[in-house]
């Protein structure tokens, strides 16, 4: 089976032999993927019935929880790294969900939408909320509760205490963005961030 | 798929497992004998031996999982998961289920005669610990030539022998399934079991546990203690479905009689227990629950992670006897030992009994994990 192409570039990330946690890991490919071509041990986090049971019968262990209020279940430093992949828009309190993470592991890996993106830009100049490959929801019918752009989101990152050690900007199709990276915060549709304890 | 074609006409056998010459070595310093032991299988063990699944039952289990016997008119207790193309595929797998210790449902029990007196065991009967029905489960897999398990699988006090068993002697098995479980009873738990204990010593019929040499029985304790678990095995929500405020007559004839038809139902449901059940084997098997608290142990996950045991829990949403709480209390202590653990908490309206019922996502969870583990063989 082939990888999404944004897990692919989160699995590149991942050091061989590393215990991890991907928080909200759907079916759990990027795990079996991992555990397959790196050696790597681990667990999911998945409320999704039906993505749960293909992850069971994938092998992954994967667990049922609320990633709002429970991330407490996880001892402190008890992964190399935590995973969360498209998903810290959809939290209640990312802020929290962020701060959880860094003290389950000490590196984790996150990719985020860009709010920012230009052709978002565009359609709210125009008047309306932005709908893109990224963002693929009516503004009324969406799992996403917060938007932020790359800059709002490294804001977020300072605040929490977290250091991104590694950035990359990814086109709306997933892959990694081949402009110059200072056009990032406008020109790519999101971005995946290597982050470590300040 | 669950009615027909499932395991068909079974037997429970009968196994001694100790005797004088090697009694039964109790947790708490006792030994007993003899120790026999009632057990069914279903299905073939392969010829490389890794195809067995074990049962353990509930408080009132027994050996009778699946199929029927002779006559009967209702199947096993787990029927609805064990059979042919079930998710535990008796085309697949090996399963084994035996009646616990303390039971009496043909293992031995405090009703059982003791040798020694020539009558039942009664009070003298000693007390047991979680791990001592772990101790006669390995042997009765020992007695059937099986080395290694794929799984055990237990619910409620099932999944409680399960726990205490991976965690003691993980190299047993492959998997873990823990289900509707607890590692710690709560107050309120204990206060359950307690008013029952009481409800059945307190009947005169007790008579000091010797009823069956007194030719007394404290069936009147014995229904009550019934009717008041089966209360917490149950939902409000599933208990208003199934009686709502129904008139048991038609119409109400206000008294004290069994005017509600769930007061008739707990009547026929204490009533009923009585045929199957003892009030000794109740009394013990309550109390084990009571003490059991597996984590409390130093070193008590170290086994267990250097095994690679894997473990499936699941807890359902309406149980409020063993709520999720319990089952989550489980997987944090195994995640915290880095144990491989996948936990499901499946929203149904059915309560702790929701282990017995065929929900499908619980069951569609039960296939899933069962196909990969024999996959994975």
């Amino acid at each position: 089976m082939t990888l999404r192409a944004d897990l692919a570039l989160v699995a590149d990330l991942v050091t061989p032999g590393s215990r991890v946690l991907d928080l909200g890991c759907g079916t759990g490919s990027l795990l079996s993927h991992l555990a397959a071509e790196k050696g790597c041990s681990g667990t999911g986090v998945e409320i999704d019935a039906d993505a749960v049971l293909v992850a069971i019968r994938s092998g992954v262990s994967v667990i049922e929880l609320d990633m709002d209020h429970q991330l407490g279940e996880f001892a402190d430093h008890s992964y190399d790294v935590v995973v969360l992949s498209r998903t810290l828009q959809t939290l209640h309190r990312p802020h929290v969900v962020l701060q959880e993470m860094i003290r389950i592991a000490p590196r984790v890996i996150l990719s985020m939408p860009n709010f920012g993106y230009w052709r978002n830009r565009v359609r709210l100049a125009r008047g309306r909320m932005p709908m893109s490959k990224d963002i693929p929801y009516d503004w009324y019918d969406t799992p996403n509760l917060h938007h932020a752009t790359l800059v709002d989101l490294e804001d977020l990152f300072r605040a929490v205490g977290l250091v991104p050690l590694q950035r990359i900007p990814l086109t709306v199709d997933g892959h990694p963005l081949r402009l110059p990276e200072l056009t990032a915060t406008w020109a790519a549709g999101s971005a995946v961030y290597v982050l470590g304890a300040a | 798929m669950t009615s027909t074609d499932g395991v068909g006409l079974v037997e429970t056998r009968t196994a001694r497992l100790f005797d004088s010459e090697e009694p039964l070595r109790l947790a708490h310093g006792a030994t007993l004998a003899p120790v026999e032991v009632a057990y069914e299988t279903y299905g073939t063990l392969s010829p490389g031996r890794d195809n067995a699944v074990f049962i353990c039952h509930a408080l009132t289990g027994d050996a009778h999982a699946a199929g029927f016997h002779a006559g009967a008119a209702r199947p096993g207790w787990w029927d609805n998961l064990i059979g042919p193309g079930r998710p535990l595929d008796t085309d697949r797998l090996y399963v084994v289920c035996a009646n616990l210790l303390g039971g009496c449902q043909g293992t031995t029990g405090p009703s059982s005669v003791d040798p020694k007196t020539g009558r039942a065991y009664g009070l003298a009967f000693p007390l047991l610990d979680m791990s001592d029905f772990v101790t006669v489960h390995r042997a009765l897999l020992a007695h059937l030539g099986i080395e290694k398990l794929l799984a055990a699988f237990g619910g409620s006090l099932g999944g409680m022998q399960v726990l205490e068993w991976a965690l003691t002697h993980p190299e047993d098995m492959r998997h873990a399934v823990v289900i509707a479980a607890s590692s710690r009873l709560s107050a309120q738990n204990i206060a359950f079991n307690a008013v029952a204990r009481e409800a059945i010593t307190r009947d005169p019929g007790f008579s000091a546990g010797q009823y069956v040499a007194e030719g007394t029985l404290p069936d009147r304790g014995l229904s009550i203690a019934r009717m008041m678990a089966h209360i917490t095995y149950l939902s409000e929500e599933a208990m208003a479905d199934k009686f709502g405020r129904t008139p048991q007559l038609g119409e109400f004839e206000h008294g004290f009689g069994a005017d509600f038809a769930v007061e008739s139902y707990l009547r026929h449901q204490g009533e009923s227990f009585l045929e199957r059940f003892d009030a000794l084997s109740y009394l013990y098997l309550t109390r084990v629950m009571d003490y059991f608290d597996p984590f409390s142990r130093a070193h008590a996950t170290d086994a267990a992670a250097a095994s690679g045991v894997r473990f499936l829990l699941t807890s359902f949403t309406s149980d409020w006897r063993f709520s999720s709480l319990h089952s989550r209390r489980i997987v944090r202590h195994l995640e915290h030992a880095r144990i491989p653990v996948t936990y499901r908490d499946i929203e149904t309206a059915g309560g702790h009994d929701s282990f017995l019922l065929e929900i499908e996502p619980y069951h569609e969870t039960i296939r899933a994990y069962v196909d990969r583990a024999l996959e994975e063989l």
